[in-house]
Formats: C-alpha cells, sequence, structure tokens
C-alpha cells in the first residue's frame, strides 16, 4: 500500500453484530447451559479475587462473548485465577469455573 | 384522517422557499473543487428557469471554517455575516441562498441567536458601522441552493433531456445521498425533511426518474467537521467516518453519490482515492469510486450540459460509467481541454482506483 500521507485510518469502535464470530458464545451456551442464566448482576465481580488485583471481570467477559468480541475475552481469560469464589456467590447459580475453562478452548481458534 | 395526520405532521418538515430574486452567497470549498456546480447553478436559474440571482463579487468568506476550528470568535463571524446582509441589502435583495451547506448553518445559528440575544444584534450593528459604515436588514428568506433546486425540481423535470435511468436497463439509477450536517442536524425545523427524513436531495432524485437508498449509514458524518479534519493527527478517525458511509452504501451498488455539502462532496469523492491508496478498497464496481455528483451536477446532466462545461473532469472519481449508464453524448478527447482547446494537464493514475 502507498500511504504518502502521514496518518492511516481509525479502526471503527463499533461492534458490528453481523460480522462477529458468534461460535465461541454459542458453544458456550451448549457446553455451560446454566451460563445462559445470567442476569449480570456482577456479584462474581465484586468477589472475585483476580479482580481485585487486576482488572479481570466476569460479567463484562460475559457481555463481551455474548457480542462477538472473542480477541478481548480472550485475553482476559487468563487473569482467571480459578479460585471459584464467585461459583458460591452468583445467585443464578451458573457454573462460572467451567465457563471459563470452556471459554478457554472455545476462543483457543487461530479463526477468531 | 390517518393521512391527515400524517400530511399535517409532514408540514413541520417543510420550509418556505423564496420564489425569484435571490442573493447568491458563493463557496469557499467548492469554488476550488467543483467550479463548475455553482456556474451551473447560476445558469440554471438564470437562464433555464428565468429567475434572478445576484452574484456579487464583493462578497466574502463567512468565516464558517475558522470558526468551526476556534480560531474565529462569534462576534467577529457576526460581524462579518451582518456585513453580508449589509451587501444583500444595499443590492435590493431580501432572500439569502448561500451555496455552501456550513454558510447557510452560520447564517441560520446566527439569526436564531439575534433572536434569542437583541443585544447581540446591537452589538454586531454597532460593530459592523463601526467598521464599515453599513446598515442591514435581516433576510426575509433563508434558503439553501439546494433548497432553491428541489423547489424548481419538476420545473426541471420538465426541461429534462436525460432521466436518472440506465438507458440499457430502463431501470431507474440507484441514488444514495448524503446531506451535510449543518443543513439540517443544528436547526432541523429549517432543512426540508428536517435531519430524520432528509427529502432535499432524494425529492430531486426521483423527480429525475432515479430511485433513492435509505442505507443504514445515511444520516452519517463524511468526517469533514473542520476540527476533526484540519489537524493532520486527527484524519485518520475523519477518513474513517467516510470509510464507515462506503462500506454502508456498497452493498446497494448505488450508481453515484449525491451531496449538497462542499466538504462532503470532497471527501466523499477524494477519499475514495486516498482509501483505495491506503487499504487497496475500491467501493464501486470493476476497481472504479462511487461517483459523487453535487445536486446542481446532477440537475445540469439531466438537463443536457456537456460534462466537461460543468467540470466534472476536476472529480477524483472517474464519472464516465455514469455517464454511459445515463446515454449522455460526450467526448473523452475533451475531457481535458479547456474552453480554448488548451489542455489541462491530467490527473496521475492511481494504483488501485481505476480513472
Amino acid at each position: 500500500m502507498n500511504n504518502i500521507w502521514g496518518f492511516s485510518i481509525s479502526g471503527a469502535r463499533v461492534i458490528d453484530y453481523d460480522r462477529n464470530d458468534h461460535r465461541p458464545a454459542e458453544g458456550l451456551s451448549a457446553e455451560v447451559p446454566s451460563s445462559r442464566l445470567c442476569i449480570g448482576c456482577g456479584g462474581c465481580t465484586a468477589t472475585c479475587t483476580a479482580g481485585a488485583m487486576t482488572d479481570f471481570n466476569i460479567r463484562k467477559l460475559q457481555m463481551l462473548v455474548k457480542r462477538g468480541e472473542n480477541k478481548e475475552a480472550r485475553e482476559q481469560l487468563h487473569r482467571c485465577m480459578l479460585c471459584g469464589k464467585c461459583l458460591l456467590v452468583c445467585p443464578r447459580g451458573v457454573d462460572t469455573r467451567r465457563m471459563i475453562l470452556a471459554l478457554y478452548r472455545l476462543t483457543a481458534q487461530p479463526s477468531l | 384522517m390517518k393521512l391527515e395526520g400524517k400530511q399535517q405532521i409532514w408540514k413541520d418538515y417543510q420550509k418556505e422557499i423564496a420564489d425569484d430574486r435571490y442573493y447568491y452567497a458563493r463557496s469557499c470549498i467548492r469554488q476550488t473543487f467543483f467550479p463548475g456546480s455553482e456556474w451551473a447553478y447560476l445558469d440554471i436559474l438564470g437562464n433555464k428557469l428565468g429567475k434572478t440571482v445576484l452574484d456579487d463579487p464583493r462578497h466574502t468568506t463567512c468565516t464558517g471554517i475558522g470558526y468551526h476550528s476556534d480560531v474565529v470568535p462569534v462576534e467577529t463571524i457576526m460581524t462579518v455575516v451582518a456585513r453580508h446582509f449589509a451587501l444583500m441589502t444595499e443590492a435590493g435583495f431580501e432572500n439569502m441562498t448561500p451555496s455552501c451547506i456550513t454558510s447557510f448553518g452560520i447564517y441560520t445559528e446566527i439569526l436564531h441567536t439575534w433572536e434569542q440575544h437583541p443585544e447581540l444584534e446591537e452589538q454586531t450593528r454597532d460593530f459592523l458601522w463601526k467598521a464599515t459604515r453599513r446598515e442591514f436588514q435581516k433576510p426575509k428568506n433563508l434558503a439553501h441552493t439546494s433548497d432553491v433546486i428541489y423547489k424548481f425540481r419538476h420545473e426541471i423535470a420538465a426541461r429534462k433531456r436525460y432521466s436518472l435511468t440506465d438507458i440499457h436497463t430502463g431501470r431507474p439509477l440507484q441514488v444514495v445521498d448524503h446531506i451535510g450536517c449543518h443543513y439540517a442536524k443544528m436547526f432541523p425545523s429549517k432543512g426540508i425533511g428536517g435531519a430524520e427524513f432528509p427529502a432535499v436531495l432524494s425529492g430531486m432524485v426521483t423527480a429525475w426518474g432515479g430511485e433513492a437508498v435509505d442505507y443504514p449509514e445515511r444520516r452519517h458524518c463524511c468526517g469533514f467537521g473542520f476540527r476533526n479534519y484540519l489537524v493532520l493527527a486527527n484524519r485518520g478517525f475523519s477518513v474513517a467516518n467516510s470509510k464507515k458511509k462506503f462500506e454502508s452504501m456498497q452493498p446497494y451498488e448505488p450508481d453515484f453519490i449525491i451531496t449538497n455539502c462542499p466538504g462532503c462532496a470532497m471527501f466523499l469523492d477524494k477519499w475514495q482515492y486516498t482509501i483505495s491508496e491506503l487499504e487497496g478498497t475500491t467501493y464501486g464496481k470493476n476497481g472504479y469510486g462511487i461517483p459523487v455528483l453535487t445536486y446542481e451536477e446532477a440537475a445540469a446532466l439531466v438537463l443536457g450540459y456537456d460534462p466537461w462545461d460543468i467540470g466534472l473532469q476536476m472529480h477524483q472519481v472517474s464519472v464516465e460509467p455514469l455517464l454511459d449508464k445515463m446515454g449522455i453524448d460526450y467526448d473523452p478527447a475533451k475531457k481535458y481541454q479547456g474552453k480554448d482547446g488548451k489542455e489541462l494537464g491530467r490527473p496521475a493514475c492511481p494504483t488501485y482506483l481505476k480513472i
């Protein structure tokens, strides 16, 4: 390409539902059906040990996967210490630890 | 009953446009990039429709570019605009018709400001008197020149030589419009259709035989925005807006883009070249871009003006595929020839965009 202008085109910040890959979200729904029960209350995030030390946020993780923003979701995952405290506080009984482990696998595909 | 209700609502989206005797205010940008547009407007109004238009050589920039770039204070721009009104008053005209969307927005904004704050009008009158010994009447009617062409769209259609249809297939041309933000987004009641139902350009398109496409990002800004563009570091954001629009309109395979804003016409035309060089992407068919026309250029083509007389050779995106579809007779050899037959010079060929 031929850039003679001294600037490049800024990437769009829109969330494009039509183009984003929804396979991880569909896979998560199939593998961990309880993830569908999440009401986004944030109890998991409030009690999260990793979240106290980093910007890891399980509620945000759920949202990212549902929107198909898989790259950002994958970058978050390694911060989880799998302590399972989130499991204890979830009012909807979402199997959050299993959700994290499933997402490791589901977002690992290089095409995402 | 429902229809009456809708008609009643639509009335709120209409505006009064004077019939004749227009004081014309030229645009800074259009005279540079699309010089044929303003000539075509004056010729159509004066010679085809028999209207009186004063093209006043004493008229200057409204300084809107400086105002929207935070370098011209509001008191200064109000005084410059007051001088324009004074020139109009001295010439015996009452209907102001700016060619630039931003000038239209500026005049509207200033008249509204004076309505809300009469003390600022008094102050401006004082500034103008001290600076130039001039006095002014406010215009009785303020309309953008695209409003005027919209008003006479059926009269133009009655005189048309070509239609906005593909002569090979008989289908109406698919046209995407782009209306400058300063036309109706600041004061929706001052634009035809307001900011939600932009009708000023689509009304022309349908009257001349085309089909207007309501593409998803139709109301999105082209990214010009003066301050956005003037700073080099911001241009990546600026061009991203145009790119968003192109991506939104491309699936509808538009035959051309019609605009009523000087900056938008320039951006939507020139950025297609820039994007093609930066990313290798073109948005028309077979490596061409999507031609961009101003509403006067579209009107002039419909009326049978020679494409090179109205300055279509000044466009970055080649207009020939559109001319061929409409069956317009043109001489390719004369594209880069001036009136006296002298060569105007040719553009360097882009790497990806076919011209």
